[in-house]
């Protein structure tokens, strides 16, 4: 094992880098949420970030997938890169670079007007036709993939809106997978859900680490701690700390982090 | 604690007195209602005793006449349904786009808040002035002439502000997460808005084009001045046919000096609020249809 030395760079990692954050600052209008994050999110594996409220976890993973700059006023500088080409680059469409990096929001919300197959190809429908076939074959694999297929496989013509918030929320990551992304971000995803939803979506994020690269914001330490392989610790928009999970929360090498996994503030 | 509070004594006269202003304002909203309510049912009374004697299927589908009890409404009832549809085939796309730009692209500019502005004050502008607008423009210069399809045109920028108001509110309710998700899928503006926001809009945007149309199909200064015809003999065979309206055929009427012809313009009066009538029940079942479907 390695030990537990303080050093000023994470640990070299096995795995490639998928998504390189450098430099990377934003702002709402003139005030600025992030200043200056530098990280390396390895392929196939899961990063969780924390950190308090407001201190720019949102807007950090938001910006990975060009979702920042659709809000009135932001910006941002600094460089994003995945599978090391910026995708803030003059010819990268951002359209076209939400599809290799889907998302996943904090309140459940699958599309009102579609029944559950519907919301399952709607990312499909939006962009391109399918034939029946194909469409019925990845509305099961996503379907399965995002474990809720045994529960709704009989009523897939129902409203998307008549299931529960845990089913709803795995709806959406079917929504996500349904698509063929690279990586799948995923901003709170339990926090309206209770334990036994909360616990599948975990386990859902184990066998979904398999393929995808997946980035999860958390309010709960213990859940970053459960499904993590990384975690980035976050303070008023500066990276404090990003190492493995185990080394993060056995052995912090900040004294700020420290405080905050075990409570001391936040 | 907060326990003790909820069956504190001190509640007991406040209790007393918010029970009495929860009543009388519960007395006036009822008030509120039913005095229009009973207005109308007056009116309604009034013209039906008066013209209830020729109101038949003679009266809906005879021509006007020089004689009182030989006229019919016909060209009138056509000419305000033609006017209707050819006013909303019109004033929905017109309005319904405005509204999609001004709501979901051109948001933050200068010119989308000028737009804003204009628009809401173009709500407020007598309908007359639509009606020498529409002279000038649409019989005049654009040579449409006294026309069905100069009407629709005159009509339709009359509601046009209307349908861009209540179309922007309509969007306006489509919770940002839903668009978010469709962008997350990889949707372009234009997808997201065709499939998602729009399903969702509809029935909002129908109550209001409902709301609107119904103002158009009792305007009669608009027509009277652009020259819809006050007695004609036929029914009208294209849009850029001459016409006539349910409004201005009992306005005709009951300018007449004989006093039957006031009996006419009561049952025309009758046939124009059930025409009202059974055009918004359409509308409103098309709506709950939609929203059935939407939800
Ligand atoms: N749309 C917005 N317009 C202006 N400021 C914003 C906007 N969204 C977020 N902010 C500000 O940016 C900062 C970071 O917000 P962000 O949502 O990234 O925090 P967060 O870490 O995700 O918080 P939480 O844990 O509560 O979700 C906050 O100070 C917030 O007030
Ligand atoms: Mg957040």
């Amino acid at each position: 094992m390695r030990p537990a030395v303080f050093q000023s760079t994470p640990p070299p990692r096995p795995s490639p880098v998928k998504l390189g954050v450098d430099q990377v600052r934003a702002w709402f209008g003139s005030h600025q949420v992030l200043h200056g994050i530098d990280m390396q999110i390895p392929e196939q594996s899961v990063t969780a970030i924390i950190g308090p409220s407001g201190c720019g976890k949102s807007t950090l993973i938001r910006s990975l997938n060009r979702m920042h700059e659709l809000t009135e006023g932001a910006r941002l500088e600094g460089r994003i890169t995945l599978d090391g080409v910026d995708v803030y680059g003059k010819d990268v469409d951002p359209v076209l670079l939400r599809r290799r990096v889907g998302m996943v929001f904090q309140k459940p919300n699958p599309f009102p007007s579609m029944s559950i197959r519907d919301n399952v190809l709607a990312g499909l429908r939006l962009t391109r036709s399918l034939d029946r076939s194909r469409a019925a074959e990845i509305t099961e694999t996503a379907l399965r993939g995002a474990a809720l297929w045994d529960e709704v496989k009989d009523r897939l013509d129902t409203p998307g809106v008549s299931l529960s918030g845990g089913q709803q929320q795995r709806l959406c990551i079917a929504r996500s997978l349904a698509v063929a992304p690279e990586v799948l971000l995923m901003d709170e995803p339990c926090s309206a859900l209770d334990p036994v939803a909360t616990s599948r979506i975990e386990d859902l994020i184990h066998t979904l680490k398999t393929t995808y690269t997946i980035v999860i914001v958390t309010h709960n330490m213990q859940q970053a701690a459960r499904v993590s392989d990384y975690t980035a610790f976050l303070l008023t928009g500066e990276l404090v700390e990003f190492s493995e999970t185990n080394r993060l929360f056995t052995s912090p090498r900040d004294t700020r982090t420290e405080d905050y996994i075990t409570g001391k503030f936040g | 604690m907060s326990g003790a509070q909820l069956s504190s004594p001190t509640t007991a006269t406040t209790r007393r007195r918010g029970l009495y202003s929860e009543r009388a304002f519960y007395a006036l909203a009822l008030l509120s209602i039913i005095l229009p309510l009973a207005m109308l049912a007056i009116m309604l009374l009034g013209v039906l005793k008066n013209g209830g004697a020729r109101l038949s299927w003679d009266f809906i589908t005879s021509y006007p006449s020089r004689k009182a009890d030989h006229a019919g409404i016909l060209p009138g009832l056509v000419g305000s349904l033609y006017l209707m549809g050819l006013t909303a085939l019109i004033a929905l796309p017109l309005g319904v786009g405005a509204a999609i730009y001004l709501e979901e692209y051109g948001k933050q500019s200068r010119m989308s808040r000028l737009i804003e502005v204009n628009i809401a004050n173009l709500a407020g502008v007598p309908s007359i002035v639509y009606g020498l607008l529409g002279l000038g423009l649409f019989v005049r210069i654009l040579h449409f002439g006294r026309s069905l399809l100069a009407g629709a045109s005159t009509l339709a920028l009359l509601v046009l502000p209307m349908v861009v108001l209540v179309s922007r509110e309509a969007l306006r309710t489509v919770p940002r997460g839903l668009r978010e998700a469709a962008f997350a899928l990889g949707a372009t503006q234009w997808q997201t808005i065709r499939q998602v926001v729009l399903p969702i809009a509809y029935p909002g945007i129908l109550t209001g084009a409902i709301l609107a149309l119904s103002r158009a199909i009792g305007e009669t200064a608009p027509l009277v001045v652009i020259g819809a015809l006050t007695y004609i003999t036929f029914v009208p065979d294209g849009v850029d046919a001459p016409f006539t309206a349910l409004p201005i055929q009992i306005f005709n009427w009951v300018s007449r000096p004989q006093k039957a012809f006031i009996v006419d313009a009561a049952a025309g009066i009758v046939v124009l609020v059930l025409t009202m009538l059974i055009l918004n029940g359409v509308a409103i079942y098309l709506r709950n249809r939609l929203q059935k479907r939407a939800s």
